[in-house]
């Protein structure tokens, strides 16, 4: 087909045949491997994005992601491998496990966790995923990558390529996360001043749903100082 | 390793978290979807970075330094994401997207009935009537 | 100068005085007055000098073509003849003693400005109609004065009757200037030209391939501008305007036009006897019906409306006997002397705060109120009702003359013979009726018996001299001109003839003692029935109370036209047609039916058309928009994820087509 031509077109000729000679159906260990945790870190995705607990949905994102870390190492990328682990399991999730939190999400199933619009949600998702998988497959079904020899993602390779070729990018990108900080703050600031503003110009009486926002206002700025410190910590 | 397996898994995780962007209420179980998505396209990068660094046609480790920044944009992102649905919690009593409909035709500002934050929430229209009233 | 350029001023000089005082109306009241008087005087004084000139020789022509018009060339051309130096002169003295009249009548009016600069902008084109050469610029003056008529008339404009009655007099004059249009266009088809002498040369020719469909359709025009039957209903209501402008209006500019263009362009009448016939009957039924509705009218100045109407029959039947000459003299006549009539029943109207004949029979001592106008009416009338030796004898007997020279065949014009008879039985019977209701009026408003009438101290010495300077040519304007007046004409004698002046006289004089035998048996009834309303504001000037009195004499007397009064010689002399003539013989109620209703049939069924079916159509193309408009209003909920859904949905589908595209499946 066109598309697995053109696929193949941008692999030399050596590797092209190599490809050749490998069945679709063969399935070397490390492809088992490689299926088993996709397996797992698929059905771990999916119950995330369909449980009705919110807190279990953060969780079984946990695996889902670590899933995708082991698939990573699989891929001999394993300094991505554990950047995952920290950045995603380690700090995202804490974070939307604070988030959920602070919107006081409830504990055990919530009957409304899914909107009106799931029925076209699930028709979009299948559609897209149906015309991603065949465009995939069609494509890439015979194209063979080769993970023998030295690991390519090693922390002395991608640090060596990272800051010999994408040394500018990196310091974009550090100032990029410092506005987000800078901006994460204000925007936590600046809601919670217009809060207190308006709620004591809307009603004079201290209402519960008054006083619960301003309680709770002061907070929301620790994880959000908290996320960025990781990252430059971690990098 | 066939390339399909990482791209056929890709494309899967990258459409359950397009359904769970689409499908879910609580705007916190959308970021986590969206989380679910820059994965999906990071494991496409790692993939694609390992075809093709073998294959001798990119020797920068595009893929790698690529997913790295991802994954450092998806950090700032979601404290950004986390910021805004708290403020918008702390003002309307709720982190359910389809109740942000305030951009809706004919728009009537309706209270999330019932609980605490009715009278809060109702306020608020009646101030920006008496605001526009005044204008 | 020559009499040319003079003649060009002539109508150029109220018209710019118009324009000026139009300009400086508001900002310099000071010179409203002089800016009208002046210029009307000025252009009295060239017209005056440019009929001394031409003294009736050969005609002055002048003709420049201001640009190509297409195939029938338009000229700014000027036909100066007998007939136009003297009505020009008509004109001027009219339209001089109006404008100096109107300064002491509408003293206080606050629209004055205006009033001035529109009489004078209706003398400007009345002299454009008098001098011009080529139809289309006659055409021009016929229209300016019929709009402004329009506003004239509708000088009091707070009041309703005048609203009618200029809507009324644009309307019924327009009515009539639709055929005259396609009449002067059918003309000039055929002869080529629009102007008169070419014309009047194709006519001699025999060039004229249509002379009857043209004359009948230039007649109706004619009708409605001069007031004839069965176009006639505007002039009445048209009293509805101020005193002045209807003695403009009825004594030189607006209903002579008519008259002076069938005058001018007789020779084309003449080509066709069906038109001459049909003049005379028109002339005929003008004349006897108006005079028996002037009979039977209670305003004073309805009265007058009739008897101008009734006097222009006569021009008419002058016409249709084809004398020209007749007609004109008559004219001349009859301008100065109801002009004079009509001043003279304004200031009457202001010494007597009313308009109403029967409210004045029960005054006395009216006619020592106002001794200048009581003298210079009772001229006036009797010229009206043609005693020798007063102006409107001569001329009428002139009319009446050369109705008996066809009837007797020794004159020498082609008009039919049965033409003749029409004009001579009409014009014997009208002079009866004419003199009864003259007599009638002069009965009625000078003596009257009962209270004393008011006393507003003298009145505007604006108003009386004017009185007199008319009762001059009233008096004296017939016995001295009817021997000189064949020179400018066309050269018949217009000199009374035996029979007709014994008959026409002795029918008069019959009418007026007739009359006033009828009042003095009908006379001792007005006592027991007491009428009479006067104006509220007796000390303000005399447009004020004429405009107050038209105002109340519908609601105090029941119509505007009658008053239910048992003492008029009027009603004893009419019997049974007092009821039918005081409404002008049911003509409008006719219209009213014929016109009226069947249009306003139309315009509601139109209206219902446009309501019920073009509107629906209208909906029905706003409807599917706004349905599509509700449908996508619709997907507009507000909620993100919908958005979303839809924006992803829609990549898919792209995708998939552009892959499918891509890879030729």
């Amino acid at each position: 087909m066109t598309l697995a031509a053109t696929a193949a077109g941008l692999v030399p000729g050596t590797a092209h045949l190599a490809a050749e000679s490998r069945g679709f159906l063969s399935p070397t260990g490390v492809e088992i491997a490689f299926l088993l945790v996709g397996l797992v870190t698929l059905g771990a995705a999916v119950v995330t994005v369909t449980t009705r607990q919110l807190v279990h949905a953060a969780l079984w994102l946990v695996v889902a992601l670590g899933g995708l870390a082991v698939e990573y190492l699989l891929l001999t990328a394993e300094f991505i491998a554990w950047v995952q682990v920290l950045i995603y399991v380690g700090s995202v999730v804490v974070l939307l496990l604070f988030g959920l939190m602070l919107t006081r999400a409830p504990i055990g199933p919530s009957p409304d966790a899914d909107s009106g619009n799931r029925w076209a949600a699930l028709a979009v998702a299948v559609a897209s995923a149906a015309a991603l998988v065949w465009v995939v497959v069609d494509a890439f079904r015979a194209t063979w990558m080769d993970l023998e020899g030295a690991p390519s993602g090693t922390t002395e390779v991608t640090g060596a390529s990272l800051f010999q070729h994408w040394v500018l990018p990196f310091e974009a990108l550090s100032v990029l996360l410092l506005a987000a900080l800078v901006g994460a703050i204000v925007l936590s600031r600046k809601a919670k001043a217009a809060s207190r503003a308006g709620a004591g110009a809307r009603e004079g009486a201290p209402s519960p749903a008054g006083a619960s926002p301003a309680g709770t206002a002061g907070e929301p700025t620790q994880p959000d100082t908290e996320s960025p410190a990781d990252k430059e910590g971690d990098r | 390793m066939h390339l399909a397996y990482p791209a056929v898994l890709s494309a899967l995780l990258f459409c359950t978290g397009l359904y769970g962007v689409l499908a879910r209420r609580n705007a916190i179980l959308v970021l986590m979807s969206v989380e679910l998505m820059l994965n999906a396209v990071n494991l496409n990068l790692v993939a694609f970075d390992a075809w093709l660094s073998r294959a001798a046609l990119d020797t920068l480790h595009s893929g790698q330094a690529l997913t790295l920044f991802t994954i450092a944009i998806a950090a700032a992102e979601i404290g950004i994401g986390l910021a805004i649905v708290l403020a918008v919690y702390r003002n309307r009593g709720t982190a359910h997207i389809d109740k942000l409909r305030d951009t809706a035709e004919g728009h009537e500002p309706d209270g999330p009935g019932g609980d605490a934050h009715g009278s809060d929430a109702s306020a608020i229209p009646a101030a920006g009537e008496k605001a526009e009233a005044t204008a | 100068m020559t009499t040319t350029t003079l003649a060009v001023l002539v109508p150029l000089l109220p018209f710019l005085g118009a324009i000026a005082g139009l300009l400086v109306g508001r900002t310099a009241p000071g010179f409203v007055r002089p800016l009208a008087v002046l210029p009307t005087l000025a252009s009295l004084a060239l017209a005056a000098t440019v009929a001394a000139r031409q003294g009736g020789d050969r005609a002055v022509e002048a003709a420049t073509e201001l640009t190509p018009t297409g195939s029938v060339p338009i000229d700014l051309a000027l036909f100066i003849d007998g007939f136009a130096a003297l009505t020009a002169v008509l004109v001027g003295v009219v339209a001089g003693c109006v404008q100096i009249y109107s300064t002491g009548y509408l003293r206080d009016d606050p629209r004055y400005p205006s009033y001035a600069a529109l009489v004078s902008l209706f003398t400007s084109a009345m002299l454009l109609v008098v001098y011009s050469g080529d139809l289309m610029v006659l055409l021009v003056g016929w229209e300016v004065m019929g709009i402004c008529s329009y506003f004239l008339v509708g000088h009091y404009w707070e009041t309703p009757e005048a609203r009618a009655a200029s809507l009324k007099a644009f309307l019924v004059t327009k009515l009539g200037d639709v055929p005259f249009l396609i009449g002067l266009f059918a003309l000039a088809a055929d002869a080529g030209s629009f102007r008169i002498t070419r014309i009047l040369g194709a006519v001699a020719n025999g060039g004229i391939e249509h002379p009857t469909l043209i004359a009948l359709l230039l007649l109706a025009g004619v009708a409605g501008k001069s007031a004839q039957f069965p176009l006639h209903t505007w002039l009445p209501d048209a009293m509805a305007g101020p005193t002045p402008v209807s003695a403009l209006i009825h004594a030189a500019t607006m209903v002579a036009a008519g008259v002076y263009f069938v005058a001018r362009l007789l020779p084309l009448f003449e080509a066709s006897q069906a038109a001459m016939t049909v003049l005379a009957v028109m002339a005929a039924v003008t004349m006897t019906g108006s005079a028996l509705a002037a009979l039977a009218q209670d305003d004073i100045k309805r009265v007058l409306a009739y008897s101008t109407i009734g006097q222009l029959g006569y021009m008419t039947g002058a016409l249709a006997v084809a004398d020209r000459g007749a007609a004109v003299f008559h004219l001349l006549s009859h301008g100065a002397f109801k002009a004079l009539l009509f001043l003279a029943a304004g200031v009457i109207i202001h010494a007597a705060g009313t308009n109403s004949l029967a409210a004045m029979s029960r005054m006395s001592g009216l006619r020592h109120r106002v001794p200048d106008a009581y003298w210079t009416m009772t001229v006036a009338l009797l010229a009206l009702a043609a005693i020798p030796p007063f102006a409107g004898f001569f001329s009428k007997e002139a009319v009446l003359g050369v109705a008996e020279h066809v009837v007797t065949g020794t004159g020498d014009s082609g008009a039919p013979a049965a033409a003749g008879w029409i004009v001579l039985l009409a014009g014997l019977v009208t002079a009866l009726l004419t003199a009864a209701y003259a007599m009638r009026l002069w009965l009625l408003a000078f003596r009257g018996h009962g209270a004393e009438a008011p006393d507003h101290g003298r009145q505007p010495l604006a108003m009386t001299t004017v009185l007199w300077v008319l009762a001059v040519p009233s008096i004296a304007l017939g016995g001295l001109a009817f021997r000189t007046l064949p020179d400018w004409f066309d050269g018949h004698d217009l000199g009374p003839t035996l029979t007709t002046s014994v008959l026409g006289t002795g029918l008069a004089v019959a009418g007026g003692i007739v009359t006033y035998a009828a009042w003095r048996h009908t006379g001792t009834r007005a006592a027991g029935v007491p009428l009479g309303a006067v104006a509220a504001h007796p000390q303000g000037d005399a447009a004020r109370v004429e405009a107050e009195a038209i105002a109340t004499h519908g609601p105090a007397y029941g119509d505007v036209a009658q008053a239910p009064d048992p003492a008029d010689p009027g009603r004893l002399l009419l019997g049974p047609l007092h009821r039918h003539a005081a409404v002008g013989f049911h003509l409008d109620a006719v219209y009213s039916a014929l016109f009226v209703r069947p249009v306003r049939a139309g315009a509601s069924l139109v209206s219902f058309l446009d309501r019920e079916v073009v509107e629906t159509y209208v909906r029905g193309a706003g409807a599917l928009p706004r349905w599509l408009g509700a449908a996508v209003r619709g997907a507009q909920t507000g909620n993100v994820q919908t958005y979303v859904s839809a924006l992803f949905a829609g990549t898919v589908v792209l995708a998939v087509a552009v892959v499918l595209v891509a890879t030729g499946a």
